[in-house]
């Protein structure tokens, strides 16, 4: 893996970046404005709930790692469908860049911009509502371990199925990450969920980060076991992500849909 | 029957095309295309629409995996050794202009650094002077003419020096007087080696000013090849035109024939 190469996929994104505000501010606002509106949420259900009982970490805390998750996932699909917007496929494609050096290049945008996300919202939850993160002690680099490594997995894989379907897949991108919420019980605990979707929950990474958030609060010992399968999980998720998309683009050379992908075609 | 070519010799091609076949379900695309392009050489590979031409570029440029054959790159082996036989090629292409939203100097930094071009900065400030883009090096290439777009193109297929130049129309938004003007800078790029360059035209006037050798593809097939200059005259036609359409409309009478 050549160094020059994933420099360059990240200094084209760090030029989209720098030249245009309309791609800076979603990196900021989206999240910020998702803060303060879980933060008075978080603060209103603070007064209803018993005394002792504190919503901010719990309810807004999730939001945030939930909120970093998508940002997260979101940089590498939106690195990526630059280069679906301006064609740059053939050109980027046709020359000595190997595919893990072009992935490479998107993971690293990605924690570029998710970092940016991450500290704007730690500013306004923590400036404004006074969320502390020392509530959560060591294990919170685990629980945001775990979110990166499966939101870059889901981004990766979410850049293969537009690799394959063509441009317009990019619609079933968005939503994934609301998709999943119900399933990973950012808001509630996973018992709450009827049997199928526990099943399903139990599949998904972020599951593992949001019950042991919800055990660790209320004062219930973290299962650093459940915590393992998550990173685990995270691991198997991001390894056959890199594997598919190397899947995905073969087939793309194979087929001829690389050299004609603006065409839009599935075939 | 295709017509005979001479066999391929062994000798110091910057691209050797083997057998070559790209079929599409029961289309065949391109069909067992074999040939050379050598150091210091413009091969015009020519042919009407649907020929084969771009097809054969994209298999040359690793964004299509043939049906069959090889390619070799400066002696090394496009499907075994991808990324090493990229790193001395380079093309530019009317269907893939650089990427809009960045500066003509942001998107040949970024290509620079992918080929690994050493004295970056000033080999930018040279491609620029070549093409006379010099006024243009912080200008969006989305805003720029059609014409200046293909410059910049032409300018990244240049950066590395490569040894083995794709154009795929080059000239075809171009005026004539820049376009004369990117004949003579291509013409250069050959004569002052290593590099030899393997380029598609509809313009026959063109072809027979530069190209060393051509190739006339129909079907798929290589029907003739040889020196522009002279093919036409050997085949009975009285121009480089007037071969064109004939390989176009009635290949069936140019099979068979020695080249």
């Amino acid at each position: 893996m050549k160094a020059r190469r994933v420099g360059a996929v990240v200094l084209r994104q760090v030029y989209l970046l720098r030249g245009s505000m309309s791609r800076v501010l979603p990196l900021f606002i989206w999240v910020a404005v998702d803060m303060v509106l879980w933060g008075f949420i978080s603060r209103y259900l603070s007064t209803l709930a018993s005394p002792g009982f504190d919503f901010i970490p719990a309810l807004l805390g999730a939001v945030l790692l939930w909120d970093f998750f998508g940002r997260v996932m979101h940089g590498v699909t939106m690195a990526f469908f630059e280069d679906v917007w301006s064609r740059n496929f053939l050109n980027f494609f046709a020359t000595p860049m190997r595919v893990s050096e072009y992935v490479t290049g998107l993971v690293l945008t990605s924690i570029a911009t998710s970092t940016l996300g991450l500290v704007a919202m730690v500013v306004v939850a923590t400036g404004a509502f006074g969320l502390s993160f020392l509530a959560y002690g060591p294990l919170l680099l685990p629980f945001l371990l775990i979110l990166f490594m499966f939101g870059i997995a889901l981004g990766i894989l979410s850049a293969a199925m537009v690799l394959r379907l063509g441009p317009p897949a990019e619609w079933f991108v968005w939503p994934i990450p609301g998709m999943l919420s119900p399933f990973v019980g950012v808001f509630y605990p996973l018992s709450t969920l009827p049997d199928w979707m526990q099943v399903v929950s139990r599949l998904l990474p972020p599951s593992y980060v949001f019950e042991s958030l919800r055990a660790m609060l209320e004062g219930r010992p973290a299962h650093l076991d459940d915590l393992g399968m998550g990173l685990a999980l995270a691991g198997g998720y991001l390894l056959l992500a890199g594997w598919v998309f190397t899947r995905v683009y073969r087939h793309a050379v194979q087929s001829g849909l690389l050299a004609r992908y603006s065409a839009e075609s599935v075939s | 029957m295709t017509a005979s070519l001479p066999a391929m010799e062994p000798g110091p091609a910057v691209l050797e095309v083997c057998e070559l076949c790209r079929s599409y379900g029961d289309l065949q695309a391109v069909d067992r295309v074999s040939f050379q392009v050598g150091p210091r050489e413009i091969v015009g590979l020519l042919g009407p629409n649907g020929a084969g031409k771009t097809t054969t570029i994209n298999m040359v440029l690793g964004v299509l995996q043939p049906t069959s054959g090889s390619i070799r790159i400066d002696h090394v082996d496009l499907a075994s050794r991808r990324s090493q036989a990229l790193d001395r090629t380079n093309f530019a292409a009317v269907y893939a202009p650089l990427p809009g939203n960045l500066t003509v100097r942001q998107n040949l930094r970024i290509f620079g650094m992918i080929y690994g071009v050493d004295g970056l900065a000033r080999r930018i400030d040279e491609a620029l002077e070549l093409f006379e883009l010099r006024g243009l090096g912080d200008t969006r290439c989305g805003v720029l003419s059609s014409g200046e777009q293909t410059r910049v193109s032409l300018a990244k297929a240049m950066l590395n020096r490569p040894h083995l130049l794709l154009l795929d129309e080059p000239t075809a938004s171009l005026d004539p007087a820049t376009a004369r003007d990117i004949r003579r800078i291509i013409r250069d790029f050959a004569d002052q080696g290593p590099g030899g360059v393997l380029w598609t035209s509809h313009n026959m006037h063109e072809v027979e000013a530069v190209c060393d050798r051509v190739l006339f593809l129909s079907r798929g097939r290589i029907l003739l090849e040889g020196n522009p200059r002279t093919l036409p005259q050997e085949h009975g036609k009285e121009s480089l035109d007037d071969l064109f359409v004939a390989v176009a409309r009635e290949p069936l009478t140019l099979e068979g024939v020695e080249t």
